[in-house]
């Protein structure tokens, strides 16, 4: 089997690492980076829990190969802050109680930072657009949707 | 009036911790991505395991040859049910049957016969999960395709297809009777008859069942996976032979349990291949294999026979239940009982006749799932009372009034209702929080509004004689430990017991580290389900922390020269009562605690109130410690030329008797109700002869952002219920009554009923042709 050595930034730490060619980018992330923050909820780009930030761009990482991340840039929830300094996603996810089990939040948070980046200013009909890719079973979203709110560039907010 | 009611807003004191809104102890490590999962677990020299599942619904298995896979370099073991030591456990049920001695079997992998397609048959360990999964593809299994049977009323039939060795494919027959139905109806001015069909549900929590198994140091069998039950370790134990303190199960901080969790799902197939392999195995399931093998929700269809008389007073109540288990027992018996306790829904009525029954089919089978049987009924028995108050012309709201339970009334069962019943409070407030109907701004658009009303229990079965223990000690610097075996599925079950702890012992919650979910290690605190765990184990762990308060205020007494009786514990001090500004530090009351020898923890052992097994043939006596109260409201937009429906606004009132933590409790009836929706509008498993047809979330919908309404939700608090600090359990009641109230709202919008679930375009433009 043909293998490819590949050099990605994760979460800024430049990492190179021996892929297989049809290797999805969530199993190098999870078994061979540890990066397990990513989940694997189906494998087949329904759930959105495994969403990354490929030089930016939210992808589900199940759906991407992992030859395609070479020389880009790949951000987790991770990547994004940490206790000692937050994302206001985070902080606004945590405050909001918009997280219970947790298990979509790496990729929910990712597909807001996707979507405040491009939208800094989105309305609740867009946020929930943007995470519509996104499965949640135990919250209902609306948590979810206040807390990106919340994260949001304060003043604005309509339906 | 003992009961008080106070609404959503109410102030808090700021000394107080339980009662206000704050962040879970969990949350951080979540948003963080430090929190691991089942599947986040690896071991150096780590096997990945594999189950060969049955390609069949029914067949006979003529012969196994495992030779190929045997062969196949890097394969370390494969199983077959001839190589687990016992490969049938049996679970009694007590006397719940008509049809001879009923056992409930669990069998680990086929055995001569298969039951279902997706049956575990063979199990594979091997070096990498490549290898493994292309060893199950070489192991050869002879089958004799059977006709099996796939209709549970095909399957009561005595001539049909026996499901499994048993003469007859029925598992399980109760009866309720109370008054006589014939005088009853007989007394009915207006009687309402209807067929209702549910479908099975899937779970579809996002983590998939994972786990990771190793024999420790002191050679015990130790698996680490996402489990709502940790206590199945004495059944693992079992199934190899050994005695139960060598078998260890560590749970996980789970993705998602809603029941689907509740049964054993990896951890029986992990301990036999680590035991075989003596090295750490993983396995997880792929989400196809997650939706093909684990319980549904019991598909049921449900006869009613409802009548009143003209002024509105229910007088009596049919019901003809019939659920399909699928192929094997599991939890069946007991979803049934609930059913039938709950047939009546929380209404008086004089005359009722309740007969139900559940059949083996050869589906996927059927087991817990959040609602445990209620959802089912009561989507029967609120349909019949908008029917009801159509035919008598009396809104839905006002027919409902007339016959709610109340407090000192009896049940279905004859159980007298001890506690405060929240109605008709919730379905007023449900019902006027949706406001005026909104106005269509299109003509084929039209809106209609419907309620549903529940009362569904918290707490496993009195019988059951249910029990929790908790373990509550002081650190010297004056933090808290608590240490309780709750199983942790996302709905905060660990975080609410930090939150009693620091509520008596004075500390914040950042004060209280928990530790849950280890046979070995915390007190057993039985499972996560029937909505039990707040209830439960909220009550051993304010009962240990009050012991530990005891103590440290008695040392304090000594210290302030003041009577415990005068003394409180706030913000990590020890203060008197009327003069705040004397105290002593918490750290400070430890020490002298240490120094003089007091034990500074506690383990308590919470006892749920216990009765005696009732009485099946009549169904009458107490089943149930407690019920929580509530209704749904709904507002949907249904457009009669594509049969598309929008909800437009979802309400859930409930008495949750007290919110510990008010944000969580708004995330549980959030959750529950968009579940509750899901199950109204989107959810169906399909099965075509055993073979299921929806084994992805592309066929399988479950609700995305875009589908969903803000639930709005009202919390009333009566502190009568019987969890600590008067609070009830709502996890699971928050879903029930969902379904009803969005099906009445497409009634009340369009003026045809639909009877079985789901409520897709499909079945409304249909029921619309035939008007």
């Amino acid at each position: 089997m043909k293998t490819y050595s590949i050099h990605l930034l994760l979460n800024g730490n430049p990492v190179r690492v021996d892929v297989a060619a049809q290797e999805t980018l969530l199993d190098t992330l999870r078994n061979k980076l540890w990066a397990t923050e990513v989940k694997n909820g189906c494998g087949k780009g329904d759930c959105g829990c495994c969403a990354v930030l490929l030089d930016g761009k939210a992808v589900n990482s199940c759906l991407t190969l992992a030859v395609q991340a070479d020389g880009k840039d790949v951000t987790t929830l991770k990547g994004l802050g940490n206790e000692e300094n937050p994302h206001p996603l985070q902080e606004s996810f945590i405050q909001n109680g918009a997280i219970q089990c947790g298990f979509c939040t790496p990729g929910m948070i990712i597909s807001a930072k996707s979507l405040l980046d491009e939208n800094p200013k989105p309305s609740r009909e867009q946020i929930r657009e943007a995470i519509s890719g996104n499965l949640c079973r135990c919250t209902g979203y609306k948590k979810i949707i206040e807390a990106i709110s919340d994260a949001a560039p304060k003043g604005q907010l309509s339906d | 009036m003992s009961e008080k009611l106070r609404d959503e807003n109410k102030s808090h004191s700021d000394d107080h911790v339980v009662g206000k809104p704050f962040p879970r102890c969990d949350a951080k490590d979540k948003a963080f991505g430090n929190t691991k999962y089942a599947d986040d677990y690896f071991l150096p020299g780590m096997l990945y395991g594999k189950v060969l599942r049955s390609e069949y619904a029914a067949a006979e298995i003529l012969s196994i040859d495992p030779k190929k896979a045997e062969k196949l370099s890097g394969v370390r073991a494969v199983m077959t049910a001839k190589d687990i030591p016992h490969n049938e456990t049996i679970t009694r049920f007590g006397q719940t049957h008509t049809v001879g001695g009923f056992e409930g079997l669990y069998r680990i992998l086929a055995d001569k016969k298969v039951r279902f397609m997706g049956e575990g048959v063979a199990l594979v360990a091997a070096d990498t999960q490549a290898i493994a999964d292309e060893a199950v593809k070489l192991i050869q299994v002879n089958y004799k395709p059977l006709a099996g049977v796939f209709d549970p009323i095909e399957a009561l039939k005595p001539e049909a297809y026996k499901v499994g060795e048993e003469t007859s494919n029925l598992v399980c027959y109760y009866k309720v009777r109370q008054g006589n139905i014939k005088e009853g109806f007989a007394s009915s001015d207006v009687i309402v008859e209807n067929t209702y069909r549910v479908p099975a549900q899937d779970h579809a929590y996002i983590e998939p069942e994972a786990g990771l198994a190793w024999i420790d140091d002191d050679g015990v069998v130790t698996i680490q996976v996402c489990t709502q039950v940790i206590e199945h370790f004495r059944e693992i134990a079992e199934v190899l032979g050994l005695p139960y303190n060598k078998v260890r199960v560590k749970g996980t901080w789970i993705g998602g349990g809603f029941g689907g969790k509740e049964d054993i799902t990896v951890e029986t197939y992990l301990a036999l291949l680590t035991w075989k392999t003596k090295k750490p195995v993983k396995l997880v399931y792929s989400r196809e294999e997650s939706i093909i093998c684990h319980g549904k929700r019991h598909p049921y269809v449900m006869k009613y026979k409802t009548g009143a008389t003209r002024d509105g007073k229910l007088m009596a109540l049919e019901a003809k239940l019939l659920s399909d288990a699928g192929a094997y027992v599991y939890l069946s018996p007991w979803v049934l009982l609930y059913s039938t306790v709950g047939a009546a829904g929380p209404y008086k009525i004089p005359h009722i006749k309740i007969d139900a029954r559940t059949v083996l089919t050869n589906n996927t089978f059927s087991s817990a799932f959040r609602g445990f049987g209620v959802p089912q009924v009561c989507f029967a028995y609120e349909s019949q009372m908008d029917e009801l108050a159509g035919r008598l012309n009396l809104s839905p709201l006002e027919l409902r009034r007339r016959n709610y339970l109340k407090k000192g009334d009896a049940t279905a069962t004859g159980y007298v209702l001890e506690h405060y019943a929240a109605f008709p409070e919730t379905a007023e407030k449900a019902l006027a929080a949706l406001g005026e109907k909104s106005k269509s701004k299109n003509p084929a658009v039209k809106i209609g509004q419907g309620i549903g009303s529940s009362m569904t229990s918290y707490g496993r079965m009195v019988f059951l004689h249910d029990t929790s223990r908790s373990y509550v000690g002081m650190e010297m610097d004056g933090g808290v430990t608590v240490r309780c075996g709750v199983q942790d599925l996302g709905g905060g079950q660990a975080s609410s017991l930090t939150q009693i702890a620091a509520e008596v012992l004075g500390v914040s919650m950042d004060d209280v580290r928990v530790y849950v979910a280890d046979t070995a290690l915390t007190p057993i605190a039985g499972t996560t389900t029937a909505t039990r765990q707040l209830y439960m184990s909220g009550n051993a762990t304010s009962m240990a922390a009050q012991e530990v308060r005891k103590r440290l205020l008695e040392k304090a007494g000594e210290i302030l020269q003041s009577k415990p009786e005068g003394l409180e514990l706030r913000n990590r001090k020890v203060r008197m009562k009327e003069d705040p500004e004397r105290s002593v530090s918490l750290k400070n009351v430890v020490k002298a605690c240490a120094s003089a020898g007091i034990p500074l923890f506690h383990i308590a052992q919470f006892n749920a109130p216990s009765r005696e097994l009732v009485d099946f043939k009549k169904g009458q006596g107490q089943v149930f410690p407690d019920f929580a109260f509530g209704t749904h409201a709904a507002e949907v937009a249904v457009d009669v030329e594509t049969g598309k429906i929008g909800v437009l606004k979802l309400v859930a009132c409930f008495d949750v008797g007290k919110a510990i933590n008010p944000q969580a409790v708004e995330g549980q009836l959030e959750g529950g109700t968009i579940q509750g929706m899901g199950y109204a509008l989107l959810e169906d498993v399909i099965l075509e002869k055993g073979m299921t047809r929806t084994p992805s979330f592309s066929e399988y919908l479950i609700p995305t952002a875009l589908d969903v309404a803000d639930v709005r939700c009202i919390l009333l608090e009566s502190e009568d219920g019987i969890g600590p600090f008067g609070a009830k359990g709502v996890g699971e009641p928050s879903l029930v009554s969902a379904a009803p109230a969005l099906v009445n709202a497409v009634k009340d919008a369009v003026g045809t009923r639909i009877f079985d679930l789901p409520l897709t375009p499909e079945k409304i433009l249909n029921a619309q042709k035939k008007r």
